[in-house]
């Protein structure tokens, strides 16, 4: 057999692909990627991001395509990210929330996919209180889902622009010392964060109360810590979960003010990291409790860029799954 | 599957002298290159893109500024892809407006390639003119599109695979005919 | 009527001892058990190759009738037992409304009586509406047929309570059967808690929640003398608690199921809501204590829990999803494939885990062969193969983890009361 050097990607695709529609892929969550495919995806990331750059924000790859956008949560930031991403594409996005559908009159989710596979969608974006959301709706439909956060489990896209945004400001992840400060316990964000950092060789060390850890996370690979000062030491990055007020009335955390005494970043403990450590912040901020303001706003948080970045990741991801999909 | 070598079209010096040509025809037809630019269109566009720019500056002595697009978020078959179609970045680090864009790229089939590009120039700026300059054309033609500078006419038919080679990727300079055996 | 269940292997879990032996029975009853047998006119079961086993008896099903017959009735939950292989079930009382009064005990007993499959001895409610405050008429209840008191579902939270009703218990003689779960500690959890959760993102219940119910339930049996039974163990650590109260004396059984015995928190990976169970499936360490529990003897009784659903009830998120799976025609399969082929337990001990035990615990006359005992009989082909196929289920519930399973060792006939029931045929 002859290798085929010097045939370009369209001819060797239109000989091995064949115009077959290939079964659809979806991004469920970052445990279940490997490096190369976080990769893959950071890498498609870089032309995405030129393209939001430029005064014409548009190409054409996905015209004609429809992605639903199904938020059974309440978010402005991550369904716009995503909405932006897709009409980037060209591609037509139809928002369904939770307070304007049938969500609310007790609608399925099993009969939501129903509706969303007869009205011809050609991706999903789902965001959903319950963990495993995504998977039931992967299930049902033919149709690639991209999860934009499912309960406690995964926020991947998350992750991914944050990983996106710190290999353009670190150059690689091998080695770097990351510090996850916050309700690891809860958030999806930093579970997503911990698959994909420690995948691609980051040394990942986590800080919070035992109340906000959850079961076994040593496993994943990971230093835990309860005080800061003991995590931050030469640090190169530090990511910043957000406290919700609630954890107090759960009797997680004795008070809100204590937390932001024992684990909000302030000055001090951030002069503990490396002189050109960054600060992450998924959003939104409570300024005061898990974050002081001079930080927040401070020379060394990429908080704005990761808000560009998370564009430009969605539009990578988006673009990948609707690969092999057929005309 | 499996491929025969059914001809070579060129060798090494035959690209050579079709490149050398093609520079010439360039200067002649704008009459000077000093509004021009090359635009190499990923992945074999970009090296003959680079080895237009260096014999013009042989023959005329100054230099065309080269740029690279990557046409892919273009096409018009992206879905009918395979789950990895790698994007590249696309590098045209001036401005096209008003210029006269001149588009590089190995083989000229069905024209929708050229569609793309043009497309994506678009989105860049409002040149004042696009030329195509292609190695190769071998015909079946899908749109209404002709190259101003083609290399090698040949005919073929849709059997059959043009394989351009070039030592920047290739490792070699040549260019074949290439049948499928089954 | 009489019938011969001709050169099987008959398994006698009181000696702890399998012989050769023919079987006669004549119209309900067993009429002699000898080597070679001989009756003019009697129907022949070829029994050869095959083992005779007292007829097996599911102490923890969920029949759901009255109430909810859409997910079970006692009919098709009766006859899935009897393709399982079981004689006789005891139904839980988490009916609707609940088996807190002698009518629904009157209902499910003539719902059975005219199903005409597998015998059902009801389980009564220790508290109205298994609300867990005041006590249901724990003695009305038993005059109507109640063998045991359970609030099966739900733990009885208030420690008060639940003292009284042991108290009451036992004054009745019946045992009381607790589901043990601190339902603050399990905090809503929908899976075992630990890394497989973490990872999730699913809300754990840790095996403490179980744990600390099992030793305040232990100490409230030592209090008041009642016997206490603790369903669908789970956990190493109840397991342990359970040894060191019956080697205190404490009059205390225990149940585990062929589930627990089986599988991990594992089969929940991909939010496989078919594996979602309360208790919910634990780790290998626990899964290899729960064994052990039944190889030494701490764990008394192999119930199935059998909890049938209907198909859109598990086809759901998976914090929505119902708990629960079938476990009535998979029951014999896993405990030989699991426990008899892997060593933990002999042939015998699965008659006393599976009958004779039960029998004993609920004070029924049952778990033996011989001549003059109620004909209720198992017989089983250790050598018959099957890959579970959920379709082919008697029950309505086809909401089992074991679809596609290869499992050895499967119920051939079951008999009850004389009247033969051969599975698939």
């Amino acid at each position: 057999m002859l290798t085929i050097a010097g045939l370009s990607r369209k001819q060797r695709e239109r000989f091995f692909l064949g115009g077959k529609r290939l079964p659809s892929k979806h991004c469920l969550g970052l445990a279940a990627l490997s490096a190369k495919e976080i990769n893959e995806i950071l890498e498609n990331a870089v032309p995405m991001k030129q393209v939001i750059s430029r005064d014409i924000k548009k190409v054409p790859a996905l015209r004609g395509k429809t992605v639903v956008v199904l938020f059974y949560e309440p978010s402005t930031r991550t369904r716009v990210s995503f909405e932006l991403a897709a009409k980037h594409l060209s591609a037509d996005t139809v928002n369904v929330s939770a307070s304007t559908s049938s969500v609310v009159k007790g609608e399925s989710l099993v009969d939501t996919a129903r509706t969303i596979k007869a009205l011809g969608a050609d991706l999903v974006v789902l965001r959903h209180p319950s963990a495993g959301a995504p998977h039931l709706l992967a299930r049902l439909i033919d149709v690639p889902v991209i999860n934009a956060g499912d309960g406690m489990h995964e926020h991947p896209t998350q992750a991914l622009l944050d990983i996106f945004t710190l290999r353009e400001r670190k150059g690689t992840l091998k080695g770097l010392k990351v510090v996850i400060i916050g309700d690891i316990l809860h958030s999806r964000v930093a579970r997503s964060n911990i698959w994909g950092l420690t995948k691609l060789g980051a040394d990942v060390h986590l800080v919070a109360p035992p109340t906000l850890l959850p079961a076994g996370i040593e496993r994943a690979g990971v230093t835990v810590h309860h005080r800061p000062e003991e995590a931050l030491v030469d640090s190169d990055v530090v990511m910043v979960l957000r406290l919700q007020r609630e954890r107090q009335r759960q009797g997680l955390i004795p008070g809100v003010r204590e937390y932001a005494r024992m684990y909000g970043l302030n000055a001090a403990r951030l002069a503990l990291a490396r002189p050109d450590a960054v600060v992450m912040h998924p959003g939104p901020i409570n300024r005061g409790v898990e974050i002081a303001d001079d930080v927040a706003d401070g020379s060394r948080a990429v908080i704005t860029e990761q808000v560009t970045n998370g564009v430009a990741v969605r539009m990578s991801v988006l673009y990948l799954l609707t690969l092999g999909r057929g005309a | 599957m499996n491929f025969r070598v059914k001809a070579i079209i060129l060798d090494r010096d035959g690209i050579r002298r079709a490149l050398t040509r093609i520079a010439h025809e360039i200067i002649e037809r704008n009459k000077g290159v000093d509004n021009a630019v090359l635009i190499g269109i990923r992945r074999r566009g970009v090296p003959l893109a680079l080895r237009l720019a260096e014999k013009i500056k042989q023959i005329e002595g100054c230099t065309v500024p080269v740029g690279f697009l990557d046409i892919t978020l273009y096409r018009d078959d992206l879905t009918q892809l395979g789950y990895h179609a790698k994007l590249s970045r696309t590098e045209v680090p001036f401005p096209v407006t008003d210029r006269t864009v001149i588009l590089v790229d190995d083989v000229l089939y069905t024209g929708r390639t050229v569609r793309a590009a043009m497309d994506a120039i678009m989105d860049l700026g409002r040149p004042k003119a696009i030329q195509l300059a292609s190695l190769v054309d071998r015909g079946h033609r899908e749109l209404p599109i002709r190259a101003d500078y083609v290399g090698k006419n040949v005919p073929t038919s849709s059997r059959e695979i043009i394989s351009v080679q070039v030592e920047e990727i290739d490792g070699q300079d040549q260019v074949l005919i290439l049948e499928k055996t089954e | 009527m009489r019938l011969i269940i001709r050169g099987g292997t008959v398994v006698d879990p009181v000696r702890g001892r399998m012989y050769p032996s023919d079987i006669l029975i004549d119209g309900e009853r067993v009429a002699a058990v000898e080597k070679r047998v001989q009756a003019r006119g009697a129907r022949v079961l070829d029994a050869k190759g095959k083992l005779v086993l007292p007829g097996l008896f599911d102490m923890h099903v969920h029949l759901r009738e009255p109430g909810q017959e859409y997910k079970e009735t006692v009919a098709t939950g009766t006859k899935a037992a009897m393709r399982g292989g079981f004689t006789a079930v005891a139904a839980m009382p988490n009916t609707a409304p609940v088996t807190d009064t002698p009518e629904v005990i009157r209902y499910v007993l003539e719902k059975a009586r005219d199903a005409g499959y597998a015998r059902v001895y009801p389980v009564g409610a220790i508290t109205r509406g298994s609300r867990g405050d005041e006590l249901s008429e724990m003695g009305a209840l038993r005059e109507a047929g109640a063998v045991a008191y359970s609030d099966d579902g739900r733990p009885v939270v208030s420690a008060a309570v639940m003292r009284r009703a042991m108290e009451y218990a036992r004054m009745l003689g019946v045992p009381v059967i607790s589901h043990c779960e601190d339902l603050t500690l399990a905090g809503g959890g929908v899976m075992h808690e630990g890394f497989t959760s973490t990872r999730l993102g699913l809300r754990g219940i840790p095996a403490a929640a179980e744990e600390v119910m099992v030793a305040r339930d232990i100490i409230l049996a030592e209090l008041t003398g009642c016997h206490l039974h603790i369903a669908h163990v789970s956990t190493a650590g109840a397991v342990r608690l359970i040894r060191e109260a019956k080697a205190r004396g404490v009059r205390v059984t225990a149940e585990v199921t062929p589930h627990h015995f089986t599988l991990t928190e594992q089969a929940v990976e991909g939010f496989n809501t078919l594996a979602k169970v309360n208790p919910p499936l634990r780790t290998a360490a626990d899964v290899a204590a729960l064994r052990e529990g039944l190889a030494d003897g701490t764990i008394d009784v192999i119930a199935t829990d059998h909890a049938p659903h209907a198909a859109h009830e598990k086809e759901a998120e998976f914090d929505a999803a119902a708990f629960g799976l079938v476990g009535l025609e998979t029951a014999v399969g896993l405990v030989f494939t699991e426990l008899v082929a892997t060593g933990v337990l002999d042939i015998p001990a699965v008659a006393a885990k599976m009958s004779l035990n039960p029998a004993r615990i609920l004070g029924l006359p049952a778990g033996v062969i011989e001549p003059g005992a109620v004909a209720d009989l198992t017989v089983i082909d250790p050598e018959a193969t099957e890959i579970v196929d959920p379709a082919s289920f008697a029950s309505k519930g086809k909401n089992t983890p074991f679809g596609g399973y290869r499992l050895t060792g499967l119920p051939y006939a079951t008999v009850v009361g004389g009247k033969v029931y051969i599975r698939d045929r």
